[in-house]
């Protein structure tokens, strides 16, 4: 491999070169943590219980109890519930104004002054609502998932060739087919980088949504186990949450790659 | 002359067609008063400078733009609007480039409800005319500009349209490929006997596929005289562009725009 092929080597065994220097970042990355640990900087008294090492058999403690599933499960159900919802939603939404310039117009200061509130102001008010539990957190992600969403399958709608629309019209399409067989196909690339957006900050939310009252969950946990000064615990529950992330962004990036077309 | 798909039947009428564009405040007469008839089977091309009105006429005849004043008659019947009985090829194709060949060919019988096996063989039967066969699977960022409007005539005549409307179709391509649609889209014509309009500015263009040539003038646009076209055809062998005739009819048109100032005429000769 060389700097000159933009650090990518060819053939299957460059491929295999490529996923050594990836292991090789993880393993430096695990090298540093354990370094960390080893010269106490996150403290005298827990610098120990903070290493990879302590993480790993705590993780390794938390599969064999069943708590990891307990509190992974409904951590991911609430996300992808918030998610459905928040297609649902906004895609409709998103189609609309793009393709209508008025609709664009008309929602265009309100969608962008209602993006940059962090859903967890509006916590109180969705307990008063909904309650503590579970609608709340689901509310709150999927207060957060639409934005995204809405944006960007907008701007897929908006840049719909007209020569596209007009083609259409020719070949016997009314409002019902330029939608079906133009917008929607042509805005889906917008579409899955919205999804992909909306899964980051949704995940990303959920662990401080999850400290608001409810019994389980990874955000819960987290709480937990500081609470508990299981710290070892802490640091398996912050892998497992950036492991699930990192699942959870792959499986949008094999959708844009499967589904999103190309000029 | 072709007589094989002529039947001297009027299939398309312009009565005094005229076009006005409005703006900030001030009216545009882009066309005045077009009239031309063209009849089933027929190859007609409407060649003028930029300007003349040519493509605005197509746009009419497809139900694209709307005429000021005017009537547009296809088969008897007064025209409202765009449909697949009237095919349109664009200059820049306007292909789906989240669709495959074959799948941008079937479009408009998906739109119709044809069934999904039966859309297959019509698109394959066009496919094949316009010489693309063995491309069906391809991706329309995969395959060159010829292929791609080879693609969009398919598509436009597997509709079964009673009027193949092209609005300078081959321009964005490059000289060898030009010719080479030239010989395909004529071949094409012959086989499904479909009428084609067809707007350039392409003089030789015009007169190696047309029976009829639609001559427009500027300011504003409107015909200036038709020609009757009487090549012997096939053409497809491109001797008849040496021809005797060929150069007397090239030289007819020349002196019609004589009156014309250089930076006025962008025809190519």
């Amino acid at each position: 491999m060389s700097n000159q092929n933009g650090g990518k080597a060819a053939g299957f065994q460059g491929k295999l070169v490529d996923r050594a220097f990836n292991v090789l970042g993880v393993l430096l990355f695990l090298a540093v943590w354990q370094s960390a640990s080893m010269l106490n900087l996150f403290g005298p008294d827990f610098s120990a219980s903070f290493s990879p090492v302590a993480a790993f058999s705590a993780l390794g403690e938390m599969i064999s109890s069943g708590e990891l599933l307990h509190h992974s499960i409904p951590s991911i159900r609430r996300v992808l519930t918030s998610l459905f919802l928040a297609i649902i939603v906004a895609l409709p939404i998103g189609v609309l104004v793009g393709y209508f310039k008025r609709v664009e117009q008309l929602t265009y200061v309100v969608f962008q002054f209602m993006r940059m509130i962090s859903p967890l102001a509006w916590m109180p008010i969705a307990i008063i609502i909904f309650g503590v539990g579970d609608v709340s957190v689901t509310f709150l992600l999927w207060l957060v998932a639409i934005w995204p969403l809405i944006l960007n399958t907008s701007h897929g709608a908006g840049r719909v060739s007209p020569l596209w629309v007009n083609m259409s019209r020719t070949m016997g399409a009314g409002d019902s087919g330029i939608l079906r067989k133009v917008i929607i196909p042509a805005a889906v690339p917008d579409m899955l980088t919205g999804l992909r957006l909306a899964v980051g900050v949704s995940w990303i939310i959920l662990v401080p949504a999850e400290m608001l009252g409810v019994p389980d969950g990874l955000g819960y946990f987290i709480l937990d186990t500081r609470d508990r000064f299981r710290y070892d615990q802490l640091m398996a529950t912050i892998m497992v949450i950036g492991a699930i992330g990192y699942l959870l962004d792959s499986g949008n990036r094999w959708l844009i790659r499967k589904f999103a077309w190309k000029i | 002359m072709n007589d094989m798909a002529k039947t001297g039947k009027l299939l398309l009428e312009l009565k005094d067609v005229c076009k006005t564009f409005r703006k900030d405040g001030a009216e545009f007469r882009v066309l005045e008063g077009v009239n031309l008839r063209i009849d089933e089977g027929e190859f007609v091309c409407i060649l003028g400078p930029t300007g003349c009105g040519k493509s605005v006429t197509l746009q009419i005849v497809a139900g694209l733009l709307d005429q000021s004043s005017g009537s547009v008659i296809l088969d008897g019947k007064e025209e409202r609007g765009p449909g697949p009985h009237k095919g349109m090829v664009f200059q820049e194709y306007a292909l789906l480039p989240w669709r495959n060949v074959i799948e941008n060919v079937e479009i408009g019988l998906e739109l119709k409800g044809v069934s999904k096996k039966e859309r297959r063989r019509i698109a394959m039967e066009y496919l094949e005319i316009v010489g693309l066969k063995g491309s069906e699977r391809s991706m329309v960022h995969e395959i060159s500009g010829g292929m791609r409007q080879r693609a969009a005539i398919a598509r436009a005549l597997a509709n079964h349209p009673k009027i193949l409307l092209m609005d300078e179709p081959f321009e964005a391509l490059d000289a060898l490929t030009k010719e080479e649609m030239q010989i395909q889209i004529l071949k094409a014509w012959e086989k499904t006997k479909t009428t084609i309009f067809f707007v350039t500015h392409d003089v030789d263009e015009a007169i190696f596929l047309s029976d009829k040539i639609c001559v427009m003038d500027i300011n504003p646009g409107r015909v200036k005289k038709i020609i009757d076209n009487r090549l012997p055809r096939p053409r497809h062998e491109n001797v008849c562009r040496t021809d005797k005739a060929f150069g007397e009819m090239r030289d007819q048109i020349i002196q019609l725009y004589s009156s014309l100032k250089d930076d006025e005429l962008d025809l190519v000769f």
